[in-house]
């Protein structure tokens, strides 16, 4: 390994570190925002989904890498981020298709 | 016969193959946790009101071992890190942290599902529901105490984030002879403890399956360091990868089950 190589692996370490503290933040953020009544128990939802979604931008990001990684990766999760996204779009398209006389809460 | 690309890229991805294959797995593995995940939605949208429950789950438990598992994410990546900068012994250091940290995470995973398995919810003949964790359980004594409490209404048991779910938490000696059902809280229990025994047991094999490779690399695995640093090295991001993703399960598994 070059100096240069070397060098480079050590910023990489300085950006690894920030990240585990804003994961570390974030997880405190996430318990304190779960105890804060907002009025409606959907944003509560919404906001611990919220800080998840930016904790999982960060280890996806940083720590796999996928901020700087090849196109072949990306081709390839864009196919699971579709697949994924369909697999949502199912979910929530069965609350609409209940059998008739079904009950529902 | 030598197996190619294990350290050179392939020219037409521009990756060494053990990449591409660690990512097609780890999309494979985003649809298995997303079927279940969608199982959860459904479960949970589709629960009767007021029986879905609310503080079942350790709060400081679950933090805890969030942290436990965000550190060892830190300790991998930094083992690649080191390998990457050739200084082995940073990398046997890291990574016998992240192994300690997996088998603290495993720990504290146990405690939590033994406290499940000693609560048990007593229908007595009377219609009246003591619940509670067992205290004695001898199959020849004429009665079993729990500590815990009487509800009438089932759903009672279920929002303990009201303050009078924790009231009049005492030793109750019940006999055997006015027991209508006894039931711990295992997984057979109600479906929200059947969501979360199955995402988080799976999610539990992926850590000790994680750990067991790590400890691989960081024990015998790691003689290939010697002869091969940069395939060595090239495994070690392979195995990081696969850690994060765990991790990653994990960000999304703590607030939706044990906060909302």
């Amino acid at each position: 390994m070059t100096a240069q190589d070397h060098q480079h692996v050590a910023e990489h370490v300085r950006r690894y570190l920030y990240v585990f503290y804003a994961l570390l933040f974030g997880t405190l953020i996430t318990v304190g925002a779960s105890y804060i009544p907002f009025g409606n128990h959907a944003i509560n939802i919404a906001v611990a989904l919220f800080i998840a979604c930016g904790k999982a931008f960060l280890v996806a990001g940083f720590f796999m890498h996928l901020i700087s990684e090849r196109k072949m990766i990306y081709g390839l999760l864009a196919f699971t981020v579709f697949f994924f996204a369909g697999l949502m779009f199912l979910t929530v398209c069965s609350f609409a298709d209940f059998p008739r006389m079904t009950v529902t809460h | 016969m030598d197996i190619p690309y294990t350290v050179q890229p392939r020219e037409d991805t521009g990756l060494y193959n053990a990449k591409v294959g660690i990512w097609l797995f780890l999309a494979s593995e985003v649809m298995l946790f997303g079927a279940l995940f969608s199982s959860y939605i459904l479960l949970r949208v589709g629960s009767l009101e007021g029986y879905w429950p609310r503080g079942w789950l350790n709060v400081p438990v679950g933090t805890v071992n969030t942290l436990v598992l965000i550190t060892s994410s830190i300790t991998t990546v930094m083992a690649w890190a080191s390998c990457k900068m050739n200084q082995f012994g940073r990398f046997k250091v890291f990574h016998a942290c992240t192994l300690l940290l997996a088998l603290t995470f495993v720990c504290i995973k146990s405690y939590e599902y033994h406290d499940k398995f000693t609560h048990y919810e007593i229908i007595l003949k009377d219609g009246r529901i003591a619940d509670g964790h067992i205290v004695a359980n001898d199959p020849k004594a004429e009665s079993v105490v729990i500590s815990g409490r009487y509800v009438q209404d089932r759903r009672d048991l279920y929002d303990l984030e009201v303050p009078k779910a924790h009231h009049h938490h005492e030793e109750i000696s019940i006999p055997r002879s006015q027991i209508e059902k006894m039931e711990r809280y295992g997984p057979w229990h109600n479906t929200y403890l059947a969501i979360y025994f199955t995402l988080t047991g799976l999610h539990a094999l992926h850590v000790i399956g994680g750990a067991i490779v790590i400890g691989f690399l960081w024990g015998p695995g790691s003689k290939l360091w010697e002869t091969d640093p940069e395939r060595f090295t090239n495994r070690v991001e392979i195995s990081g990868l696969f850690w994060h993703f765990v991790d990653l399960v994990w960000i999304f598994l703590f607030p939706v089950l044990y906060l909302i």
